[in-house]
């Protein structure tokens, strides 16, 4: 072990506004997790690889077999088949979270003279990277296999800000399933049972008409099914409907209520 | 402000979790540029003292002052001169050593440019220039625990609290750690760490304070402490048929004695010449000794004299905190 210089080079904390050193933690934290996307394969693969298997399974498998009225399936599907990749890729907030917590990372944060909330902003932000890349990808996939929209300039600047919108939102939740659960595994059980029938009992891949009763009365009304139908009418040029108005509002409310909850969340954490 | 020379005081601290009493009343001081190793078995209370001096837990009663600033009132300032070491290696498993000391640097409102070169200064002298640029994920387990202490050191902040630094390090890790430790001290850091080995807190600490079930039971330097549980001892077992007889002999000198595994232990400074004298005596009495050992104080043996029990104790407490 070589002599350490702890005093020859005594270096001083900057001084600075306190609005200064909120943009700097947080674009430290929102740094962090950016790179967490290339260099954590995992989550690489589950953001290439698994939505375009989706995508195949039921374009090819089970599509022939579903019907859509006027519209071709592929056409159907991809407005779906995004909001579900991204409602299930908001999961990795809720991984990291967990993983934070669990390395006791979110405790060291806690100790700096730091904005330690930001690590979750950072969180939620990759998770706004992460999902345009993918909505790139399986936007380009879907073509590949026969999707054709109608969709013009302003509509794809709409259907990316509806996204981004829904991403967020999402990624709030993620965010609070991830304090919640506190590990990996029961953030994998508390992500099936909340993402999984939001975005099945929905739009997503059927036509809601053809659901029982029950099932249809939720499906027809839960937020996610106002995105998906959002999406879907700028893309294709379905009926529009108040579609994106609820969605803005639900997702709106989603975020201005989630937020909170998590950094009430996070600043109760004390450790395991 | 706090206006004296202990760079850590603590007055008085409390805390309970439900219905569960941790801390019943936590009283030290640490002078500037020394070590103070807090000592107890598991579930004794350390690691929320830790968390409560780190601004990482409040506490429900009491205060205590870093450099001078309120860890109740002043948590910011705080947090600005302290270091933080925990039991497990938090550092970012994705990130590679020099990102994750840059990215700590900036954390601590270090100028990227003087994050930078203090990232690269401690890695070179935690050892971890090769393994600079890989992910920690590839590192070892002694290399996460260094890669961890580098990163609370990159601010040089003038107090460092270590939980457990060596728990669950190799032997020749558990060394290098020590050393790192002695040079901080050189350097003039205040540390307070937890231990659960009096070894270490004999080589570390300039002064020790055992906890036990939440309250500082005895505190003081190693010596003072080893002189209250007494000195090393020598224990040794006799040939069966010949045990009455050693005994006798040995008198008043007996501690300790087992007459079922016929051992027999007595005081001793446990030097060469000590050793060779009461040997002598027995060989001149034609007592066969069959073994012999030297024993060193123990925690245990700390907690037997102070507590009327051993460390193994609190083993309870410690599930439901961890609860």
């Amino acid at each position: 072990m070589k002599i350490l210089t702890y005093k020859t080079r005594q270096v001083k904390a900057q001084e600075h506004s306190s609005f200064y050193w909120l943009i700097n933690d947080l674009s430290v934290f929102i740094e962090r997790s950016l790179k967490h996307i290339f260099k954590n394969k995992d989550q690489l693969l589950g953001l290439t690889v698994q939505p375009i298997m989706f995508m195949m399974l039921f374009r090819y498998v089970f599509g022939g077999a579903i019907n859509t009225g006027g519209t071709t399936y592929v056409n159907f599907l991809v407005a779906g088949i995004l909001i579900q990749s991204v409602a299930f890729g908001a999961l990795t907030t809720s991984l990291s979270v967990a993983t934070d917590l669990q390395r006791g990372i979110i405790e060291r944060f806690k100790s700096l003279p730091t904005v330690s909330w930001g690590v979750l902003m950072g969180h939620v932000s990759a998770d706004l990277v992460r999902n345009i890349l993918q909505s790139v990808i399986m936007i380009g996939v879907g073509m590949l296999v026969g999707f054709r929209p109608t969709a013009s300039v302003t509509d794809w600047f709409a259907i990316a800000g509806l996204i981004l919108l829904f991403t967020f939102a999402i990624s709030w939740v993620a965010a609070i399933m991830g304090l919640v659960a506190k590990t990996i595994e029961a953030v994998q059980w508390l992500g099936f049972f909340i993402i999984f029938p939001f975005t099945f009992a929905s739009a997503a891949f059927a036509p809601t008409d053809s659901m029982p009763y029950a099932l249809r009365l939720f499906a027809e009304n839960q937020p996610v099914t106002h995105i998906i139908e959002a999406v879907r009418a700028l893309m294709i040029g379905t009926p529009v409907g108040n579609h994106i108005v609820l969605s803005i509002i639900w997702f709106t409310g989603i975020t201005i209520i989630a937020i909170p909850i998590a950094s009430y969340l996070f600043r109760q954490y004390s450790g395991r | 402000m706090d206006q004296s020379n202990s760079t850590i005081k603590v007055r008085g601290l409390t805390k309970s979790f439900k219905d569960l009493k941790v801390l019943t009343g936590i009283e030290l001081e640490v002078k500037r540029g020394t070590v103070l190793a807090l000592l107890g078995p598991n579930g004794a209370g350390k690691t929320t003292t830790i968390r409560i001096l780190s601004t990482l837990l409040r506490p429900d009663g009491g205060d205590a002052f870093i450099d001078g600033h309120s860890v109740v009132k002043e948590p910011d300032k705080v947090r600005a001169s302290i270091g933080l070491t925990g039991q497990y290696a938090a550092v970012d498993e994705y990130l590679t050593g020099r990102e994750n000391l840059e990215m700590m640097g900036r954390l601590y409102h270090l100028s990227r440019a003087d994050a930078k070169i203090r990232g690269e200064e401690l890695l070179e002298q935690f050892d971890l220039e090769k393994a600079a640029t890989r992910t920690v994920k590839t590192y070892s387990g002694g290399m996460r625990r260094r890669l961890d202490l580098a990163a609370s050191l990159i601010a040089t902040p003038p107090v460092l609290f270590l939980d457990e630094p060596t728990t669950g390090l190799d032997p020749r890790s558990r060394l290098a750690m020590w050393g790192i430790i002695e040079q901080l001290v050189e350097a003039d850091v205040t540390i307070l760490l937890t231990t659960q080995q009096l070894e270490e807190a004999d080589m570390l600490a300039d002064r020790i304070a055992v906890l036990d079930h939440g309250r500082i039971i005895v505190e003081g330097t190693s010596d003072e402490l080893k002189a209250k549980v007494g000195k090393e001892r020598l224990e040794l077992t006799i040939r069966k048929d010949n045990y009455e007889k050693a005994i006798q002999l040995l008198g008043g000198e007996v501690v300790q004695k087992d007459p079922q595994r016929h051992l027999v232990s007595i005081a001793t400074s446990g030097t060469v010449h000590e050793i060779k004298r009461v040997l002598e005596k027995m060989e001149a009495a034609t007592i066969e000794v069959e073994s012999m050992s030297v024993h060193k104080p123990t925690l245990d043996d700390v907690f037997l004299q102070f507590t009327g029990h051993g460390a193994e104790a609190n083993q309870n407490t410690e599930e439901l905190t961890n609860a």
